[in-house]
């Protein structure tokens, strides 16, 4: 017999039974879309991750923070603690090689009290309000998209200027979507904790590629919305913290928040300037483990051996980031791994439900000449044609589910489908009808004829 | 002996054959020692009452149940000796058999039930249907080749049944009862189909209860609880030819 009748038999016998070839294949479908959805979830968790992490400066970027936690066994120096300082500034650029662009922050964030930004009537307070160098620019990746940074000069003569993003123009001046039309306000003048600060630069806005996305799907959404005469729809999206954090922020220079400032810092008078926050960044992120035992050796000297500081590296984010996702895909892995056993095991209590239904069937064909490798074939593909089948619904139910987990997950974190799952659930799906099909395959094989064509 | 029995090749024989079915610890021998040859192009019934193992003897010449103790060779193929796909080969090609039940598989339509044996034997598609539409034809069926079986009358199911037999061109046929259920008319169409076929020199075997149908074939086999009790010969006999 060849295989073309064979197949052809197989799914005359799977549309014969509609319905129950559907419940059949329920297993095979749930546990190859949760697969392939799951796949996707972590996929784009992975990427927003990624993302916020690239955005945040990357792997090269090093942040030394003031720790006002001492070891227990330095905690009677605590009162010799001098913090972070310019001191530490020049000492690392004199003796870290490795470290570049040293800069310098004095932060202060919109979570505790934070500064309190007005322009006419309206105010906003930024996550962040930082004085520092020019160089933030790039150790940051900030990209200004109008004006200019602040430089040298500014610095220099303290003068009362600021960069802003424009989460604090939208707050300030209105958004482009309110508008109609992008408020650019450079040379304004806006105030920050009483003290007038000239606008000289606002950055691009930063968002992430999904969330990108999303806006401009919905924004076709609404217009189709719109042109049919219904309310556009207006569902609260917000996309990774560390794209709000660098929308909302304003940078001035370091002199100006030492100067303007002063009680908001908490600058002692006379003592070095005290810093919140020291950046810095290296060529090559292969170079991290001397860079920082470099910098941790210039900084053991410069504080007397006064551990108040403590290194921040995105390595140790990133690990975070590889171990929960290799986590995520392992416990959905289980999860779809279960489904597609449970629905090879339906797939197997149909098939045998089924020979035993069909034993005259079987009879009769052994006795018109059938051997025992055509009825074995036969079944065999029936079960396979069904977990094939089970397979390709399984793929189509994954495009709505991961449509579904888009509307529910945070933008940035948008799934992301690829052929790799796909092919290995698919994989998966078909080895398991053919795992599924043997027992009921051998057992309908084995029938004696005679026995068959006698049951009834 | 006369010489035209001489002349004919033996196609098939039993020798000593028996079958045991065992019941709850009791024993029941459906066939109990049977012994006979069939020649190459005989026509031939075998009767006796209910119970008494005709059909479990006819299973048995058609390689489809295999015998307790005993040797039956077909074709000069010792048959115990056969593996499993000898045998599908030997029902598939040189066998065709009409079941007691019919036995057509309700969810093919008569052409399909038909085409069955030709798909084991790996026959191209368009010959299976002109192959199957010439036993139809033979059957008188043709029309109905689209029908479900549950469509179609009793004595209709049974030609369907005895043109699945027929297609693969088969040197032997057997039927269990053929005539069974029908009515005299229907009946009358499928002895006369029968008579065709050995006119064309293929053997067959029959089984009936019916005394008048046996009465027509050459060679008359009677068994009684599962032995044979009388073999009638009529051509040894002189009655005929
Ligand atoms: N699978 C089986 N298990 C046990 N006993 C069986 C089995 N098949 C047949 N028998 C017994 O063997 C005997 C012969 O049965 P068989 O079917 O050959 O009778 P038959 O002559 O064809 O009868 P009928 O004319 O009613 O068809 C019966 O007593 C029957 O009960
Ligand atoms: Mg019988």
């Amino acid at each position: 017999m060849n295989l073309w009748n064979t197949i052809a038999t197989g799914f005359r016998e799977i549309l014969a039974h509609k319905f129950r070839s559907l419940l059949t294949m329920l297993g095979i479908i749930l546990g190859v879309s949760s697969l392939v959805a799951m796949s996707a979830t972590v996929k784009g968790m992975e990427n927003g991750l990624k993302e916020a992490l690239e955005e945040a400066g990357g792997l090269r970027a090093i942040r030394i923070e003031y720790e006002d936690d001492l070891p227990l066994r330095q905690r009677h120096l605590a009162d010799q603690a001098t913090g972070i300082t310019m001191h530490d500034v020049y000492a690392l650029q004199q003796s870290a090689p490795l470290a570049r662009r040293i800069t310098p922050l004095i932060e202060m964030w919109g979570f505790r009290r934070g500064a309190l930004a007005r322009f006419g009537g309206r105010r906003t307070r930024p996550y962040k309000f930082a004085g520092t160098w020019p160089d933030v620019l790039t150790i940051e990746q900030h990209e200004l998209a109008y004006g200019r940074m602040f430089n040298a000069f500014d610095d220099e003569e303290a003068r009362s200027v600021c960069v802003i993003g424009t989460d604090v123009r939208d707050d300030l001046f209105g958004s482009p979507e309110k508008l109609g039309r992008e408020e650019i306000p450079i040379g304004k003048t806006i105030t920050v904790n009483s003290q007038p600060l000239t606008i000289i630069g606002m950055f691009r806005h930063y968002e992430s590629e999904s969330f990108k996305k999303r806006k401009e799907a919905l924004a076709k959404e609404n217009e189709a919305l719109i042109a049919a005469g219904k309310e556009p729809r207006n569902p609260r999206m917000r996309d990774e913290f560390i794209f709000r954090l660098k929308n909302s922020s304003i940078y001035i220079p370091l002199n100006t928040m030492l100067l303007k400032f002063r009680t908001a810092v908490h600058a002692r008078a006379g003592a070095d300037a005290q810093l919140t926050t020291l950046k810095m960044e290296i060529d090559d992120a292969k170079q991290l483990e001397p860079a920082l035992q470099q910098a941790r050796n210039v900084l053991m000297f410069t504080h007397k051996g006064i551990e108040d500081f403590a290194f921040r590296t995105r390595e140790d984010d990133a690990g975070e980031i590889t171990t929960s996702i290799s986590d995520a895909r392992r416990s959905g892995g289980i999860i779809a791994a279960i489904s597609l056993i449970v629905g090879g095991i339906g797939i197997m209590n149909i098939m045998l439900a089924s020979i035993s239904e069909r034993v005259r069937e079987i009879g009769l064909r052994k006795a018109v000449g059938a051997t025992t490798a055509d009825v074995f074939v036969q079944i065999l593909v029936e079960s396979t044609v069904i977990a094939i089948l089970g397979g390709l619904l399984g793929l189509l139910t994954s495009f709505g589910l991961i449509q579904l987990i888009e509307n529910l997950t945070p933008e940035s974190n948008a799934p992301m489908l690829t052929a790799t799952p796909m092919i290995i659930a698919f994989a998966c799906s078909v080895t398991i009808g053919v795992l599924a099909g043997l027992f009921p395959a051998i057992k309908a094989s084995r029938l004696h004829p005679i026995q068959a064509l006698r049951y009834s | 002996m006369s010489d035209s029995q001489e002349s004919q090749r033996t196609i098939l024989e039993l020798r000593d054959i028996t079958k045991v079915y065992q019941l709850g610890g009791e024993e029941i021998r459906a066939l109990d020692g049977v012994s006979m040859k069939i020649s190459e192009g005989e026509f031939m019934s075998i009767i006796g009452p209910s119970g008494s193992g005709k059909s479990t003897l006819m299973h048995i010449l058609g390689c489809l149940d295999s015998p307790t103790s005993g040797t039956l060779n077909l074709d000069g193929q010792a048959i115990q000796n056969a593996t499993p796909r000898q045998l599908a080969n030997i029902r598939n090609r040189k066998i065709g058999f009409v079941f007691q039940f019919f036995n057509l598989l309700p969810k093919l339509n008569v052409l399909q039930n038909v085409e069955l044996p030709m798909i084991y034997s790996g026959i191209s598609a368009r010959e299976r249907q002109e192959r199957c539409m010439n036993a139809l034809k033979m059957v008188q069926l043709a029309d109905r080749r689209k029908h479900r079986p549950a469509e179609l009358s009793g004595g209709q199911q049974q030609r369907v049944a005895i043109a699945r037999a027929l297609v693969n061109n088969p040197r032997i046929i057997f039927a269990d009862e053929p005539t069974g259920n029908l009515d005299s008319h229907t009946g009358e169409l499928i002895l006369d189909l029968f008579h065709n076929l050995h006119a064309e020199g293929r053997t067959l075997v029959l089984v009936t209860h019916d005394p008048t149908i046996a009465a027509i074939t050459p060679r008359r086999i009677e068994i009684r609880d599962g032995k044979i009790a009388t073999n009638v010969d009529r051509r040894l006999a002189g009655i005929e030819k």
